[in-house]
């Protein structure tokens, strides 16, 4: 948004250094596993089957990887909607992690679908549309990237507005006047579409219902979802703040970040006691003594648990309390998600599932692409506030 | 920072306002669907089953499906244990101290599908005439919401093809040349034209007709054998907001493999959460989130902008 006055710049330094060597590697073997899945069906590298449809491609890569691009929903909500402004430099690393995380959602997603070349026909065949919760989650999903890539082109635009190529330079300067007078209706878009389809993730459990565990099955799932991935979306924006300050020797963003975890602790202990209040009207309480308990008070206990690190004045100043306290709130809330997902459900007798090794490598895979295109581009264009400090400079090449 | 978190709280709400509304009104009732009129089915009596399992060789031969060895590989069986890719009808064994239950499973074909319910463009569709839920592969994507969403465990996918497809019972629609009629009090098809399962067994443990004519010819049973079946009910009935093919026994239902259900169809939650939110007043609430969040953006654009410009 115009009038804040903070300059982004590039990491710059080599792109290609031996971190990202090793990540192109775990790419290169799910792209060569996703190959082998294509020609010869889905069971030649998983161990999907006819009682768990879904597993780790759609539970991980799609519901958690989605939610990890939150960060660019939580924090617009906050910079843009609360009007605080003292948080902006953490919007466009955020807006970044968010479009690959559905970026690379969509490519899992297209991995995972049996019959992937009729997805087309999904957004263009309007008159097929039904009101399959799914619907709107393939759609908003689709129309959410198309809206990433918008609220990111300015960083390219910067770059490319000082390209030797006119064309580049002239589109570059349109792009970043229309980008100026639009903003406020693109973020509009921005900040919609994730409250729609997150909260329908939730709703679209509800249809599988009967064969869902009574402590995740709630009309109330898509709410919980909603806030869930605000409380993910803090997390890896916490995360993210903190890491790339370390790995490119940035100036750490410590005290912004304490007051964020302010924030984040009330919405956190809000879903937490939320979640169980929500259990303990329907009268499921008891449930939490059976075998699935377990992963219940895994979910509720590590959310408030990051909570009660972040209320606390003294530890949430602490750059390594932060990041303790954003890895449990991640790791909490990922838990619901894989838990609503797959843990709770029950296809019935006789069936079981786990995940098999060339089918976690396309997951390796497609988190291993993440954090590569994140390095490449966080290196070549200026995504990061600041300018790198001196120290950097010499750690810089070594990630 | 207490006036920010409560603020953060209060916009939680706003955006989430529209969610949590229609959440919490997911208890409401939305009407149960009634079969279709001319609603076909099949009635099957686990008390005249033999287990034979002729009905599993007639529907893999009317359904071009391949053998499948089951537990005995590279072995000369058609031995399938359960539903899946290649088998769209079983016979299933369920045993306990002397007492032992053949158990027939395949589509129930469901009053209110949770199947087309899940189905982004309608591949699995319900006849409005015969009720019949029916696989259309040109619209299918091969998510298999589908799968996870059917409370009965039914549409199976062919995970060992490249090119797979949802596999479910059609009940034979591909058969069906000519008209039906009334044969014995039941509205059947030509030889051949049924449903294959039924036209083979050879004691009539599965029958077919018109869904009320099952339901007529089960009553009946039941009251000329007063104790012979579990409850005196008719699975399928209401279950589940009701099923196009019904099932008596003389075991529980739920130990021959059919859940107890409610009569509200498995779509109705996630159906009122999602019309509440998008279809009710359509899309008008989607619609006021975006203008209520360009708007509160626009005014704090203007703030800030005055206050800044008061600064210099």
């Amino acid at each position: 948004m115009s009038g804040h006055t903070e300059v982004h710049s590039p990491v710059g330094g080599r792109v290609m250094t031996r971190p990202f060597a090793i990540l192109l590697l775990i790419v290169g073997i799910g792209a060569l596993v996703t190959l082998w899945r294509f020609f010869n069906g889905i069971a030649s590298v998983s161990n999907l089957n006819n009682g768990y449809p879904w597993g780790v491609w759609i539970s991980i890569d799609v519901v958690v990887g989605t939610a990890i691009g939150c960060g660019g929903f939580a924090i617009g909500l906050l910079v843009y909607v609360l009007n605080r402004g003292q948080y902006h430099p953490l919007v466009r690393p955020a807006v970044l992690t968010s479009l690959l995380g559905y970026g690379l959602a969509v490519i899992a997603v297209t991995i995972d679908l049996g019959r992937w070349w009729g997805l087309w026909k999904v957004p263009t065949h309007i008159w097929r549309w039904t009101h399959s919760p799914q619907l709107e989650v393939a759609l908003c999903v689709a129309a959410y990237v198309m809206v990433l890539l918008v609220e990111i082109s300015p960083a390219f635009f910067e770059k490319w507005k000082d390209s030797s190529n006119s064309f580049l330079r002239s589109f570059s300067e349109r792009g970043l006047t229309f980008m100026d007078r639009a903003l406020v209706w693109i973020l509009a878009l921005g900040l919609m579409l994730p409250a729609m389809h997150q909260s329908s993730l939730g709703t679209m459990m509800l249809l599988p219902g009967p064969r869902v565990h009574s402590l995740w099955f709630t009309p109330w799932l898509p709410f919980l979802f909603l806030v869930n991935c605000i409380i993910i979306g803090f997390a890896v924006v916490v995360l993210e703040a903190t890491f790339s300050a370390i790995a490119f020797g940035r100036k750490r963003e410590t005290s912004m970040l304490a007051s964020l975890g302010k924030v984040i602790a009330g919405v956190a202990t809000f879903w937490a006691a939320f979640r169980v209040i929500e259990v303990a009207v329907t009268g499921d309480l008891g449930l939490i003594a059976s075998g699935k308990g377990l992963a219940f008070l895994a979910e509720v206990l590590l959310t408030a648990f990051g909570a009660l690190i972040l209320f606390s004045g003294n530890l949430r100043v602490r750059p390594s309390w932060q990041v303790r306290a954003a890895m449990l709130l991640l790791l909490g809330g990922i838990a619901h998600r894989v838990n609503t997902y797959l843990v709770a459900f029950t296809p019935g007798e006789n069936y079981s599932y786990f995940p098999s090794v060339p089918e976690l490598f396309i997951t390796f895979g497609i988190i291993a692409a993440e954090v590569a295109i994140y390095l490449a581009i966080v290196k070549t264009f200026p995504i990061l506030s600041g300018k790198p400090s001196a120290a950097g400079k010499e750690i810089r090449g070594s990630v | 920072m207490d006036r920010s978190r409560r603020a953060l709280l209060k916009v939680i709400a706003t955006t989430a306002g529209a969610t949590a509304a229609a959440s919490g009104t997911a208890v409401q009732a939305r009407a149960r669907l009634q079969p279709p009129p001319d609603a076909v089915g099949m009635l099957y009596d686990t008390t005249r089953c033999i287990g034979c399992k002729a009905c599993v060789v007639a529907c893999k031969d009317a359904n071009d499906m391949a053998t499948d060895p089951g537990p005995f590989e590279d072995a000369i069986y058609d031995a399938p244990i359960d539903l899946n890719g290649d088998t769209r009808n079983i016979i299933k064994l369920y045993r306990e101290g002397p007492q032992r239950s053949y158990m027939k499973g395949q589509c129930m074909h469901c009053v209110d599908p949770a199947c087309a319910a899940a189905c982004m463009l309608g591949s699995l569709k319900k006849n409005e005439v015969t009720g019949i839920v029916s696989y259309n592969p040109a619209y299918c994507v091969g998510c298999r919401y589908c799968m996870m969403s059917c409370p009965f465990n039914i549409p199976k996918f062919e995970f060992n093809k490249a090119v797979p497809n949802i596999v479910k019972c059609e009940l034979c629609r591909h058969r069906v040349k000519d008209a039906a009629a009334n044969v014995d009090g039941f509205t059947r098809y030509p030889r051949g034209q049924g449903p294959a399962c039924c036209e083979v067994c050879p004691r009539e443990a599965v029958i077919y007709g018109k869904r009320d004519e099952l339901l007529e010819e089960a009553r009946s049973r039941i009251a000329a054998n007063p104790g012979r079946y579990f409850e005196d009910r008719i699975y399928g009935e209401t279950e589940a907001g009701g099923t196009q093919v019904l099932y008596l026994s003389h075991m529980s239902f739920e130990k021959i493999g059919l859940p107890e259900y409610s009569d509200q169809g498995v779509p109705h939650v996630a159906y009122t959460v999602q019309n509440g939110i998008y279809y009710k007043l359509p899309f008008v609430i989607p619609a006021a989130l975006y203008v209520g969040l360009a708007a509160v953006m626009l005014r704090n654009r203007k703030t800030r902008e005055g206050s800044e410009g008061a600064k210099s």
